[in-house]
């Protein structure tokens, strides 16, 4: 039975592909499982893999040509089969006209069969499957998730966000297997508590991520008033109200650990950015309110410190997540920023690599930015926009000196962080950042 | 145990019954001196004599309805239509008297009989007599509808049948009076309707199939087998009652369902198995509930057409493969 190969989703925020390449020429054989291409998504370029087996009779769209979800890509069948009914279908869909397929290959119909079914195709459009009904298979191009009923149930006893699946099933439907094969990744079958139905006010027990090695978290009813704030801040500036506190932070003493550590082993190589991480990741442990994310009836509360890093590339902006930088050293920050920066301009990070932070931090002192305001990455709650460091003078004890002085902006999303609330976050911050023995003590 | 034809397994219950109760009696067309157009009566009127083995006139709607009556005043008779087809003359009879006389009596008279004879299709007999009836007569309430696919499965089912205290519409399959298989020899081995039978254990999918397409099932899953899938194959045996438990129990264990069927896809059982697996284990399925069911058209003569008319081997292993994701 032929099957239609569809543009698949290969990110969470995917909403079409282009294909970078085919790793198949029409005629070739293929198997269940087989990279089939490489599609460009809007983050990475991902492998395609083929979801049956048999012959690639058709390649519907050329490298470099991009198609939106669900689209119709290519056809694989039988050699000899008659596919005539789909390539008519994907000749039908008004995305691509320039690469209509030429009316019926004459290459593998040998019989006046194929001819006879051909002709009286337009009357009765038979589905492959022996279809009495006489119904073509739909091909979504929405991005509505299809997921068996099984699989869904699966998903929800496992706390798993079918939004991070590819579904490896018809039309990208997530089943059975789609989700064991996330629960291994998880390393967990789930906490069979997480099965009943939480009451209102209960909060639930600690659940792990989707996400491989995301931080655990547990969800918390929102309340009444909390829902109220939430709404009446939406209504007045759009879905993620955003506020902004801004400090100035002396960098002497970080700079100087810098220079320490440089001087102990030159192969060290710490930025101010790595130290920035680390102090945030342990304010944000200090402040788990901060640590969090609005996820519209419950609050979540992250466990460890997933922390996003802004990276430019040629086309744009991503932002791989150090996981539980709170735990990691400086040096393991620093090598991690490092390998993950390289691969995210090389289009080569995974989506576990760019998904799931609990907060972000994006840093333009490079770029000689004294101050600037970031917008927040949903569904997290803060990101800290980090200026250059330059040397002031200031007022210290009635005498002007000359300080190093760096200027944040944390932008808080004001559903989750109220004014008072994202204030002492920036506290802490800036006590540590001017002071980071505290990291050790 | 005995390795007996369908046929034979049938002709020992109607022997055993008739022994066993001489309430009991046969009639129908070409049942007694001619033995029954597929000799499933043979030796009965040698033994029973003519009067328990009658001979009828070529009138369903008449010896039917005799039928109804002798079972109101206490017999128990069991009518066989030379094929199902037939019955489509005596359906007033039956949907009418038989299956609504119990409940239009307020209890007063129940219609212990049996309604019997091949149905389904045969060997290019065409449209008018190949025709599968079953969803017809399992459409209303008060009547029992069961199609076995064993030899065993025929005579367990056949007397119990006999035995009810109910009108039960018997279904053999025309093609099936010579397929063998081993029988019990105890002579009160019966099977209880409404009861289905697990033929073979698996736990990819399940195969839901009756009658003609029991045999194809299991060799389905035989070559599923070697493909990795391991399928689960249930005749529910008896329509109505169904044991829908036997069914959503395998559901829940394989998550996919192919219930095959050589009737007709509109309105038929395959479509009301469906329904009740949609209804009762929705969370379950991993795939789309799938009917294979016979063509939509009357039954073609032509030999050619008449095999493609019919679900075979290929086609059960498709469907399995497709709602397997194999």
């Amino acid at each position: 039975m032929a099957t239609e190969v569809m543009m698949p989703k290969l990110s969470p925020t995917m909403e079409e592909g282009q294909l970078s390449r085919w790793l198949k020429k029409e005629g070739d054989r293929v198997s269940m499982g087989e990279p089939l291409a490489e599609i460009d998504t809007d983050k990475a370029t991902m492998e395609m893999q083929a979801l049956s087996s048999g012959v690639l009779r058709k390649i519907l769209i050329k490298e470099g040509e991009s198609a939106p979800l669900g689209q119709l890509i290519a056809i694989i069948g039988e050699p000899d089969e008659d596919i005539s009914a789909i390539e008519g279908k994907a000749a039908a869909s008004p995305a691509k006209k320039e690469s209509a397929p030429e009316p019926a290959p004459s290459e593998g119909s040998t019989s006046s069969e194929a001819a006879s079914s051909e002709t009286a195709a337009p009357a009765v459009t038979k589905s492959e499957d022996n279809g009495r009904q006489g119904e073509v298979v739909e091909s979504s191009t929405s991005d509505r998730l299809i997921v068996s009923p099984l699989a869904a149930r699966m998903a929800a006893e496992a706390g798993i966000d079918l939004r991070t699946l590819a579904g490896s099933g018809p039309g990208g439907r997530i089943i059975k297997r789609d989700i064991e094969a996330a629960m291994s990744t998880i390393g967990s079958k789930g906490a069979p508590a997480a099965t009943t139905t939480p009451k209102l006010r209960v909060v639930q027990p600690t659940q792990k991520a989707a996400v491989a090695g995301a931080s655990a978290f547990h969800d918390e009813p929102v309340s009444v008033m909390r829902k109220t704030i939430a709404n009446r801040l939406v209504t007045s500036i759009g879905p993620v109200p955003h506020f902004f506190l801004t400090t100035e932070i002396e960098m002497d003493r970080a700079v100087e650990m810098r220079q320490s550590i440089k001087s102990l082993d030159p192969d060290l190589k710490i930025s101010i950015n790595d130290i920035i991480i680390k102090v945030a990741a342990a304010a944000l442990l200090q402040h788990p309110q901060v640590n969090a994310s609005y996820q519209d009836k419950a609050v979540r509360y992250y466990e460890q410190a997933d922390i996003g890093v802004a990276v430019a590339i040629e086309e744009g902006l991503i932002t791989p997540v150090v996981r539980a930088a709170n735990q990691k050293s400086l040096s393991e920050i620093a090598q991690e920023v490092r390998d993950l920066a390289e691969r995210a301009r090389a289009r080569k990070l995974t989506p576990e690599e760019y998904t799931g932070a609990s907060f972000s931090i994006s840093n333009l002192g490079m770029f000689g930015i004294d101050e600037f305001t970031a917008i927040i990455n949903p569904p997290e709650a803060a990101i800290l926009a980090v200026g250059s460091v330059t040397a002031k003078p200031v007022v210290r004890d009635d005498q002007i000196v000359v300080r190093q002085i760096m200027r944040v902006t944390m932008s808080c999303d004001h559903r989750v962080i109220d004014g008072a609330t994202g204030a002492k976050f920036l506290q802490t911050f800036k006590k540590i950042l001017e002071n980071p023995l505290y990291l050790v003590v | 145990m005995a390795v007996i034809t369908i046929r034979e397994a049938l002709n020992q219950a109607l022997r055993e019954e008739l022994q066993r109760d001489e309430r009991v009696f046969l009639m129908g067309e070409e049942v007694a001196a001619y033995q029954g157009a597929y000799k499933v009566t043979k030796g009965l009127l040698e033994e029973f004599g003519p009067k328990r083995v009658i001979d009828t006139p070529i009138t369903e709607l008449g010896f039917a309805g005799l039928g109804v009556g002798a079972a109101m005043v206490g017999l128990r008779p069991i009518v066989e239509f030379m094929t199902w087809n037939f019955s489509i003359l005596a359906t007033d009879q039956i949907i009418n008297s038989a299956a609504k006389m119990l409940y239009m009596s307020g209890g007063q008279y129940n219609i212990p009989m049996v309604f019997r004879g091949p149905g389904g299709s045969a060997f290019q007999v065409s449209s008018q007599h190949s025709q599968a009836l079953e969803s017809w007569y399992a459409y209303f309430p008060g009547i029992k509808v069961v199609m076995p696919s064993t030899p065993a499965d025929a005579k367990g089912l056949l007397k119990s049948a006999i035995r009810d205290d109910d009108p039960v519409i018997f279904i053999e399959q025309e093609r099936m009076y010579g397929n063998k298989g081993e029988v019990p020899d105890d002579k009160d081995f019966t099977i209880p309707l409404g009861v289905a039978d697990v033929k073979r254990e698996g736990t990819d999918a399940t195969i839901v199939a009756r009658s003609l397409m029991v045999p194809l099932a299991l060799k389905a899953a035989d070559e599923l087998e070697k493909l990795g899938v391991s399928c689960e194959v249930i005749d529910p045996r008896t329509i109505r009652p169904l044991d829908i438990g036997a069914i959503i129990k395998s559901v829940k264990k394989t998550n996919r369902v192919v219930i095959t069927e050589e009737s007709h896809p509109f309105c038929g059982v395959a479509g009301e198995i469906a329904a009740q697996i949609n209804e009762r284990a929705f969370d379950y399925l991993d795939a789309p509930v799938k009917r294979l069911s016979g063509e939509d058209v009357p039954m073609p003569y032509a030999k050619n057409l008449e095999n493609l008319a019919i679900p075979n081997v290929e086609q059960i292993v498709a469907a399995v493969k497709e709602v397997a994701y194999v």
